[in-house]
């Protein structure tokens, strides 16, 4: 006897917008009563959708890193600069402490997302009840600390915006942070899509 | 349509109040009143239920008109301004947009101004007109719809992330150039610290305050 009723135990249903908690009519395409969404239990086709956005935003990350973001002319000097290169540059250069706020919010912090992402649909397809505290922990935690990961499309921007002497010195946008952007935007939306309370769909046996 | 609607809220009303489910697993909970500095979490995963909300919705309406102005400042100040023998470059968020749309990078340019402009300023015109009526009571006209709207809009907004990004590029463009902060870069700031204020606000509790006028 589990102390702790689920939804679909007392028939009922949370809405995914506005929270109210509803009966379960079992009516396909009932209306949340409160804010007029669409209920469901789960969000329909979340894991398809999440595969899909995740893996559309691994292609897109790949010339994200190997092409340049930003191209810094300098005494025509010409200097094109990947992210990697940049975190370097900062490192060496300007102030390591910023380096690593770089490093964390352009490197790590995607890659980690692909890597959680990627754990949390296999282990949501096998059903296992493997780890689930932590695992809704990496997810909540992924989902708050996606949007940063903007931080170096931000920087190419304004630096775009603040060098511009013609031939002297200059800063340019490269494709590269057009591909970036959209793998943050794409990354951001696959872990939207993932409906976590997948997580906790399997037997409980520990209680 | 609207009729039967606001019958079923009604009889929902009684039975919902006292229910909630925990988003990020399905556990269902009685509701309980919280004190101040209380915080409900659930059992089962961990996650944050509830929080106690101890802005009422004059406060919060105070706030987002102290948002806005901070918000028209940081748009309209100059954020970086970069010296060069005696020529002075001033960066403006709308100055960084236009800039990436004329050099092939439009969606980029697009992704900053919907995150650093359109969304934000969305958001606070929704919450401040459904707080203007709120406060005195009433649901403001489109109430429902407007608070969907608001629940899809809401993570998109990245200002905090653009204060970093321009604390950044200051330390990399001074390996160059002479560049200070301007009074943009502190108006950021400060919205910076504004927006973390109001993300602990739960936006949801406005559909419970604000109680449905009866017909």
């Amino acid at each position: 006897m589990s102390a702790l009723p689920r939804a679909h135990e007392l028939g009922v249903i949370g809405c995914h917008v506005c929270g109210l908690v509803c009966r379960d009519t079992g009516v396909q395409g009932a209306a949340c009563p409160r804010c007029g969404s669409a209920l469901h239990r789960r969000m329909p086709g979340s894991r398809a959708r999440t595969w899909a956005l995740l893996i559309a935003a691994f292609i897109l990350y790949i010339p994200a890193n190997f092409l340049p973001i930003m191209r810094t002319v300098s005494l025509g000097d010409v200097d094109d600069n990947t992210i990697l290169t940049g975190v370097v540059e900062l490192w060496v250069k300007g102030s390591p402490d910023l380096a690593i706020i770089v490093f964390t919010a352009s490197i790590v912090v995607p890659m980690m997302k692909f890597l959680v992402m990627v754990t949390l649909l296999l282990s949501v397809h096998r059903g296992t009840n493997w780890a689930r505290t932590q695992r809704a922990k990496l997810y909540r935690l992924v989902e708050f600390i996606g949007y940063w990961s903007m931080l170096d499309v931000f920087v190419v921007s304004l630096l775009t915006a603040l060098v511009q002497f013609g031939f002297f010195s200059e800063v340019e946008p490269l494709p590269g942070v057009v591909y970036f952007g959209l793998t943050v935007i794409l990354t951001m939306l696959a872990a939207m899509s993932f409906d976590q309370r997948m997580i906790w769909d399997c037997k409980d046996e520990d209680d | 349509m609207s009729q039967p609607l606001t019958s079923t809220e009604h009889t929902q009303k009684a039975f919902t109040s006292t229910l909630q489910i925990c988003e990020h697993c399905d556990t269902v909970y009685r509701r309980r009143a919280l004190v101040r500095g209380e915080v409900a979490r659930c059992q089962r995963c961990g996650a944050v239920l509830e929080r106690h909300q101890r802005l009422s919705l004059d406060t919060m309406f105070a706030l987002v008109l102290t948002v806005m102005v901070v918000f028209v400042q940081a748009n309209v100040w100059p954020i970086i301004t970069l010296g060069l023998n005696g020529t002075q470059i001033h960066a403006t968020l709308w100055g960084i947009i236009i800039m990436m749309w004329e050099r092939q990078s439009q969606v980029v340019a697009a992704l900053a101004a919907a995150t650093l402009f359109f969304f934000p300023l969305l958001k606070m015109a929704l919450v401040g007109w459904l707080l203007a009526y709120g406060r005195r009571g009433r649901r403001a006209p489109g109430f429902t719809r407007l608070m969907v709207v608001l629940h899809y809009i809401a993570p998109w907004t990245m200002s905090e992330v653009f204060v970093l990004g321009i604390l950044v590029s200051i330390v990399k463009a001074q390996l160059y150039f002479d560049v200070t902060a301007d009074a943009g870069a502190f108006a950021y700031a400060a919205l910076a610290v504004l927006i973390t204020i109001f993300s602990g606000i739960d936006l949801r509790q406005l559909w419970d305050k604000i109680p449905e006028s009866t017909p």
